[in-house]
């Protein structure tokens, strides 16, 4: 442990499980008092040494009314929030004849319309502290597209686009909107579901394995610490080397 | 200090003019410079100073004096 988010507050969105959980477990390990956000599947919250360093916040990130409430309790008891880590997200992957168009508008919603909503909220917070750090994640095909994947890379694609927009917008006030694009990643519900599906496609990534979601973890820690302070509007691959 | 008060000093110091402008006619349509950015700066000074945070519609809202008043009535803000 480096204490590289000593005294920092940090929202994690998506923290249930996989890339979220791992971020929410390593910012809290590097000093930060952590709001661990989802809808559910926030039980590993209370165990262990977790107890009073991460706040499990279960709540639905399209509720509007719920996550305002939420942000504005932080901002009370705390005074300032340093550290906005949108992790939540949804995924489908299917053929463009195949998509379901109401799983499409969900998508959008949770992974495009909930994120720039929490990203305004925390921004306004931001702005009078002048400064804080967002990190929102988006995705490999989100830049490069993918066959099978058309919904899910358009609103990967729409994150990529909001990233860039609001570090134009928040740079003057020194807050650093930046995203990360992660290939295919190891999670549980990866490795139990889709494993075999994308077996072929594992043999592109140069580094011959999936990345862990602790791997993606650690990217979002550089994001979020001042070792990243000069650093906005950026677009990160992690993919083991799968796009060079 | 007053709600009211307080609120007249917020105007007058975002939009730069007397306490004695502000009436029912002080809005977007009638002040020279209520743009986009200065109507962000009144939402920002209002929740500072009243500890609220406006939800986006309210500050779309924010238009008027006398609408300033109203929403600020939504937050249990009595003027």
């Amino acid at each position: 442990m480096n204490n590289m988010l000593n005294g920092k507050i940090a929202i994690v969105t998506g923290a249930g499980a996989g890339i979220g959980r791992a971020t929410a477990q390593l910012f809290s390990n590097e000093g930060a008092v952590v709001y661990a956000i989802d809808i559910k599947g926030l039980d590993w919250v209370n165990s262990g040494s977790n107890v009073g360093r991460i706040i499990p916040v279960e709540l639905d990130i399209c509720d509007f009314t719920a996550v305002k409430d939420s942000i504005v309790s932080i901002k009370k008891e705390h005074g300032h929030i340093d550290v906005l880590a949108n992790i939540a997200g949804l995924i489908s992957y299917e053929l463009m004849p195949m998509i379901d168009y109401n799983q499409f508008r969900k998508m959008i919603d949770v992974n495009v319309v909930s994120l720039v909503h929490l990203m305004s909220l925390v921004a306004r917070i931001m702005q009078r502290q002048q400064g804080g750090s967002i990190i929102n994640m988006a995705s490999m095909v989100g830049a490069k597209g993918a066959k099978g994947q058309l919904s899910y890379s358009a609103t990967k694609g729409a994150v990529i686009a909001a990233t860039k927009s609001a570090a134009k917008e928040l740079a003057e006030y020194h807050i650093r909107v930046n995203a990360i694009a992660p290939g295919m990643v190891g999670s549980e519900r990866f490795k139990a579901v889709l494993a075999e599906k994308f077996a072929q496609k594992m043999n592109d990534i140069p580094f011959g394995r999936l990345a862990d979601p602790e791997d993606v973890a650690n990217l979002c820690l550089f994001l979020a610490s001042d070792k990243s302070s000069y650093m906005t509007g950026q677009i990160i691959g992690i993919d083991g080397g799968a796009i060079i | 200090m007053t709600n009211l008060e307080k609120l007249n000093n917020i105007f007058s110091e975002v939009f730069s003019v007397e306490q004695s402008v502000l009436n029912a006619d002080f809005c977007k349509d009638n002040v020279e410079g209520w743009d986009s950015v200065r109507q962000l700066s009144l939402t920002t000074a209002l929740e500072d100073e009243f500890d609220i945070m406006l939800d986006a519609e309210d500050i779309l809202e924010v238009t008027s004096y006398e609408k300033t008043k109203v929403i600020l009535k939504k937050y249990d803000i009595e003027i």
